[in-house]
């Protein structure tokens, strides 16, 4: 099937988060492409750092060494000692890949990717459960704590709706 | 008190699993109101509509007040704020990478079309 990716497409690329349980989130996003080229952008590094420090984080990925292989290893580099590293506990070509993230310690999530493939579109699910709920209200993301924009934006719709009541 | 900011963020979370305490909430955001006030809009009893401002009282979505007989209702912004903002972050920074990340598998893709037949399975 060769269809034209063009705006008829949109709505299926939203990026749909749920809190699970008081441990675990859940992101769900579909891509207009195969599997196994949704898993290529997973785990080759070159492919895989280009969209994964997107531009708005404001960091400057410095290093990395990613060995994406069931048992493999990863560290990625931004400086200032702010290195995000962990193992690979599954690399299944081309539907899954299971990962920590040792940063975190013993708070350290565990990142679970599964790409499902229907019509040549593939629909990634992409779990984050954290070893308690107290790890995961800490984290926010990981690196999404540099994003304080977005946040400054809806604290001030919050308090906006807040002072119309 | 970190400890006592995560509880809270726990609280607000379960608080806001519930549709109807979702629309009281969208409800106060436009003008406070009494518990009578919100039991009619909604449909309920005043013990129902009693126990999800108590939910979200628990959760400091919610603040109430008793003037006379009547218990006000308004929003509590502050714990709003912690929940939705966890959420918001963690979606923004997905989206972003996926933004990007479908920008690399288009030129995958284009890649594979030029190379010809080299079809993988």
């Amino acid at each position: 099937m060769d269809t034209s990716s063009r705006g008829e497409l949109a709505p299926m690329k939203h990026t749909k988060v749920e809190r699970r349980s008081d441990r675990e989130v859940v992101v769900t996003r579909s891509f207009d492409a195969p599997a196994r080229v949704v898993f290529e952008a997973w785990s080759n590094p070159e492919l895989f750092t280009r969209w994964w420090v997107p531009k708005s984080m404001g960091m400057t990925l410095r290093s990395y060494e990613m060995d994406v292989r069931t048992g493999g290893g990863y560290r990625l580099g931004f400086g200032d000692g702010m290195d995000f590293f962990g193992r690979y506990l599954e690399v299944t070509p081309p539907s899954r890949i299971v990962w920590t993230n040792d940063e975190g310690g013993e708070n350290g999530s565990v990142t679970t990717v599964t790409l499902t493939e229907t019509d040549g579109t593939t629909l990634l699910v992409m779990s984050e459960l954290f070893p308690t709920k107290e790890a995961l209200d800490a984290d926010g993301g990981g690196a999404a704590d540099a994003m304080h924009e977005t946040f400054g934006q809806l604290d001030e719709l919050l308090v906006d709706l807040a002072s119309k009541s | 008190m970190v400890q006592y900011v995560r509880t809270e963020l726990d609280a607000a979370f379960a608080a806001l699993s519930d549709a109807t305490r979702r629309g009281v909430l969208e409800q106060l955001g436009r003008e406070q109101a009494s518990i009578t006030d919100l039991a009619d809009r909604f449909h309920m009893t005043l013990t129902g509509m009693r126990k999800h401002v108590g939910v979200l009282e628990q959760a400091g979505l919610v603040v109430t007040e008793k003037v006379g007989r009547v218990r006000n209702c308004r929003i509590g912004a502050r714990r709003l704020q912690e929940a939705a903002a966890w959420i918001e972050r963690y979606q923004q920074l997905w989206d972003e990478r996926f933004g990007e990340l479908d920008q690399v598998i288009e030129e995958l893709k284009q890649k594979e079309k030029s190379d010809g037949h080299e079809q993988s399975r």
